[in-house]
Formats: structure tokens, C-alpha cells, sequence
């Protein structure tokens, strides 16, 4: 294969961790960032920073520039129509936050209904539940298959003419499980009901157009994306941004204001309030091109490469049992081990300088349907080796000795 | 210096995965006077606390469910081993020096025998991040011993 793994561009994985060599496979929590983002993101403080939208000076205007040319980087990552249809806001939980409070709040009543799959992290659940609390809104579940994929017909049942909102994610951060997106968000719009997409993990693994899958939302995060932390994007349709309320109050998202009332900015500026991040939206645009510099096309075949590697390698643990299998997954590798305890297997693999994540992911509804507490979940990027796996295996081999 | 594979098997001594394998104390407790349910939310785990405490405010029977990693099953039979029979200001007393040892801190004033008991975890103050599963039982035993409200690690 053509593509070589880049590790050289990210300073941390030359590091050691208790002695031995790195092996870095928790980047679906948070992925590393390559010197060029660090380097961009230094560069425009020390040379153009200042606030954006205010003043007049030099760097002010420099420095909107900037941010300006961020968001419509952004929007040819996703293929928006419009830069004025991205948002920039503190992560992916603000985004659809920002949808849950801004879009969906004002238009649901007692009653109404939220559809939303078993499989979503906690940031796509959560302000959902805000507006079952607040609102009296029904949340109706869609079921995830065995496999850990999703049946898109399952949507055609759960949506009714109560529905006022569909929440899915793009790509599941437990089982890897890539939802058929494009299908899922024509069932909604036959019957007339919004689609919100979480694509925190999707857009760093899969090529995203929201113009041809119809999204009317799509959110993600810029830290797992080899960006930094402290911004994230959230994607709306311009007749929806148009329409909503802003969210936070402050600064920069007024027209005006005066003593009796207030008027507010046109989208994007309106859910913008406040400074934002600035310089982390320099950061995410410098991690957009340094990716997409890689091919996206030769990084996905990479990571499935390396994933079909490790796949094929843990089935010599018959103790070992993997979820998600899904004919159309990521590079994610989520198992439950009988006998050991994903957190007592994270420490011991840790000492052997792989790093996994344990728990229940943020994601307690899907654990509880596939009836686990807890797995241990080894994820893969563009930086991911072979060897990275090779010491996941040996490290597993190991804790079978110490606790098996 | 520890090398890191000392400091695993101490963290990972017999002592401890026999605890976890064949925990004491383990099922309900019929007729509890003092009931607790601990959660950790890093990792899931539940773990309840069932306490028999008699009028002498004494600890005369105590029992725990639920699963978790090694070390919250090992802390929380070795905990049930060490408290039944004590009073609950004893058995509070223990569970400050147990919390303090497994921080790394000072555990302050203890007798030769507890100190060699609560030892064996010593192993997991070079483990920040598992400090909560060492804890998970004992802050749910004391929750129990105050009224039941549902215990977090911390």
C-alpha cells in the first residue's frame, strides 16, 4: 500500500510511556495533533492575533481574516453551500446543544416526539432529555441490530406525525457502526421531520457532503479531528439558522440594543456570542488541510487496513469478544474479556505504553443493550500502525497471564 | 525507583486477585439495618453495601454486591473482612486511613495488624486513575452508615 503513516508529524507519539514505546489507540476520545497545527496556531498569535469582528486596526482585521477563512474551509470540508451555514462553537456537545435549545426547544410541545438511536454518545442524548424534562417531550429509541448495525426501516416505524426532531450519529464511537445516513435522513424527510447528524467521529473517518446526504444539522468537534480542543462546528441549513433563536447572550450576536430591546445578528454571528475561539479556529483549519493533504480516500483505506488487522489478530483470545460488526464500521475495536475487567486490562496494557480507552464510553444506553458494564475499545487513525496493534496483542497476552 | 512490572505486580498481588476472585462477604444481607448503593461513573460499576448494626452501634454483619474491576472487588471484600465486628466510628476511622494509603498519603495513627491488612493496596497509589475503584465500597459503606444516599467515588 501506497499510503505511509505520517508519524513523524506528530511530536508526542515519539515518546515513551513507562519505558517502552507508544502505541496510541484512544483517538476516538481525542486524537494527537500534528506539528503543522501547532505551528499554524502559534504563527497566527505571535504575527496576527487579535479580537475578530471589532476595531479597526491592522491586526483586528488581520485576525477576522483568519477566522473568516476558517469557517469557509470548513464549509468545503463538508461541502456546505454556505460559509454563513457554519457555526463555530466550543465542541460537538455545544453544537447540538446549540440545536436542542435554538431549533428544537420553541418548536416541540408536550407529547411531541425526539426519535433517537441506542447507540449515541452522551452529548446526543442528553439535550434531547433536556427537552423531555423541560418540555415534556417523548424520547422514542431505535434499536441497534446484534451486529451493531442499524436498520433503516426501523426509522420508518419509529417516526410518527408527533416526531419533531431525528438524532443519529454519523459513525458509533463504541461499535464503529457507520449509519446509512443518506437513507435514514430521506425517510425522515418524506414525513417532514429534521435530521440532526453527530458526526464527532464521522467526520474524521468518512468523506461528508451535507448537501448530498440533506442533513439538516451536522455537528462535530475539531479535537478529534487532529485539531485543537475548545471549538467545534455545527452545521446547519440556512433556512433553519435563519430561524432559530439565538443561544448564548453577550457580545457580537446583537444587531442592537437599547434600553427597551434588542435585535439580533444574522447567522452565523448570532450563535456566536462572545469572543470565540479564535486561534483554535486557525488550528481546526490548518488540521482540515493537513488531512486532506493525505487523501482522505488513502487515510480510510488505512485505517481499515489496520483494523482489519487487528480484527484478525484478537481472534487467536477466545476469551476475547468483539461489538460492532457491522458490514460498514470504522476502525474501531470495542470487546469485553471474561474474566478481567477493561479497567484492570487498561492499566496493565498502559504499563506496555498502550493507551485504550475503558468504560462505558459515554454511551450507558448501548452498554446496557448489549448487556456489558464497561469494554475496553482500541481506536485507530491515520497515524496507526502495525506495530500499534502488535503491542495491543502482546499487552493483551500479558493481562490473560496476570489475571486470566 | 519501582520498576513499572514491580509496581503492577504489587498492584496486582495474590492477595488482591484472590479477594477478587473469591470475594468475602459477597450476596444480600437479609434483615440490613443500613443499605448503600455506590456508582462509579468512570467505568459503570455498581457496588451495594448491606450493614447489620446492632444497638451497641456495633458492625455485626456486613455483606456487598456487585462487579467490578480487581481492584474494587478486592477493596471492597478485604473492607467487609476488616470492619465486621468493630463499632462504625471504628470502622469510619478505618476507612479515612484506607483512603489516605491508597492517595499515597500519611494514613495517621493505626495498629500494627490493620496496617498490615490495609497494606496489601498500597499498589494503587501508583495508579492515580484507579484510585476511585480502590474507594467505590468504603465511601458506599459510609453512605449506608449515614442514611443511604447513593455514594460516587471520589
Amino acid at each position: 500500500m501506497s499510503f505511509v503513516p505520517p508519524i513523524s508529524d506528530f511530536p508526542i507519539l515519539s515518546r515513551e510511556i513507562n519505558g517502552k514505546r507508544l502505541a496510541y489507540l484512544d483517538s476516538a476520545a481525542s486524537a494527537q495533533k500534528p506539528k503543522a497545527v501547532l505551528d499554524a496556531m502559534r504563527e497566527f498569535a505571535t504575527t496576527e492575533y487579535a479580537n475578530v469582528h471589532r476595531g479597526v486596526h491592522t491586526l483586528a482585521a488581520a485576525a477576522t481574516g483568519r477566522y473568516e477563512a476558517a469557517r469557509a474551509r470548513v464549509a468545503r470540508f463538508l461541502n456546505a453551500k454556505y460559509a454563513d451555514e457554519i457555526v463555530f462553537t466550543r465542541g460537538g456537545t455545544e453544537a447540538l446543544n446549540l440545536v436542542s435549545y435554538a431549533f428544537l426547544s420553541p418548536r416541540i410541545s408536550a407529547g411531541d416526539e425526539i426519535v433517537v438511536t441506542k447507540m449515541e454518545h452522551h452529548s446526543n442524548i442528553v439535550p434531547w432529555h433536556f427537552m423531555r424534562e423541560r418540555k415534556r417531550a417523548v424520547l422514542k429509541w431505535v434499536e441497534v441490530r446484534d451486529d451493531g448495525s442499524m436498520n433503516p426501516s426501523a426509522f420508518q416505524a419509529a417516526i410518527t406525525p408527533k416526531t419533531k426532531l431525528v438524532a443519529v450519529t454519523h459513525m458509533s464511537n463504541v461499535l464503529g457502526t457507520v449509519n446509512p445516513l443518506k437513507e435514514i435522513i430521506a425517510i425522515a424527510h418524506a414525513k417532514g421531520v429534521p435530521v440532526v447528524v453527530d458526526g464527532c467521529q464521522g467526520a474524521v473517518h468518512e468523506i461528508v457532503d451535507v448537501q448530498d446526504l440533506d442533513a439538516d444539522f451536522y455537528a462535530f468537534t475539531g479535537h478529534k479531528l487532529y485539531g485543537p480542543t475548545g471549538i467545534g462546528v455545527l452545521y446547519g441549513k440556512r433556512a433553519h439558522l435563519k430561524g432559530m433563536r439565538p443561544f448564548n447572550g453577550g457580545g457580537e450576536m446583537i444587531q442592537e440594543v437599547t434600553e427597551a430591546r434588542i435585535t439580533y445578528a444574522d447567522p452565523p454571528a448570532r450563535f456566536e456570542a462572545g469572543t470565540p475561539p479564535i486561534i483554535e479556529a486557525v488550528g481546526l483549519a490548518a488540521a482540515i488541510d493537513y488531512f486532506e493533504g493525505l487523501g482522505r480516500a488513502a487515510v480510510k483505506e488505512h485505517e481499515a487496513a489496520i483494523y482489519a488487522y487487528a480484527r484478525e489478530a484478537v481472534r487467536q483470545f477466545n476469551w476475547l469478544h468483539v461489538i460492532g460488526e457491522a458490514p460498514d464500521k470504522g476502525a474501531i475495536l470495542s470487546f469485553h474479556t471474561e474474566g478481567m475487567h477493561a479497567h484492570d486490562l487498561a492499566t496493565i496494557l498502559d504499563n506496555e505504553g498502550v493507551a485504550v480507552r475503558a468504560g462505558h464510553h459515554c454511551a450507558q444506553i448501548l452498554m446496557e443493550r448489549f448487556d456489558v458494564t464497561s469494554t475496553t475499545r482500541a481506536s485507530f487513525a491515520l497515524y496507526s500502525t502495525r506495530e500499534d496493534v502488535d503491542s495491543l496483542i502482546a499487552g493483551l497476552a500479558k493481562a490473560r497471564k496476570i489475571l486470566g | 525507583m519501582m520498576m513499572v512490572d514491580d509496581s503492577l505486580r504489587e498492584l496486582y498481588q495474590e492477595v488482591i486477585l484472590d479477594h477478587s476472585r473469591h470475594p468475602r462477604h459477597f450476596g444480600p444481607l437479609e434483615h440490613a439495618t443500613h443499605n448503600g448503593e455506590g456508582y462509579n461513573p468512570l467505568c459503570g460499576d455498581k457496588v451495594k453495601v448491606h450493614l447489620m448494626v446492632d444497638g451497641e452501634n456495633r458492625i455485626s454483619d456486613i455483606k456487598f454486591e456487585g462487579r467490578g474491576c480487581a481492584i474494587s472487588q478486592a477493596s471492597a471484600s478485604l473492607m467487609t473482612d476488616m470492619i465486621v465486628g468493630r463499632n462504625v466510628k471504628e470502622a469510619e476511622k478505618l476507612m479515612d486511613s484506607f483512603v489516605h494509603l491508597v492517595k499515597g498519603e500519611d494514613v495517621g495513627d493505626l495498629n500494627e495488624d490493620d496496617r498490615d491488612r490495609l497494606n496489601v493496596m498500597a499498589g494503587v497509589s501508583a495508579y492515580p486513575m484507579r484510585v476511585k475503584c480502590a474507594t467505590l465500597a468504603w465511601h458506599t459503606m459510609k453512605s449506608a452508615l449515614e442514611g443511604g444516599v447513593p455514594a460516587k467515588s471520589e
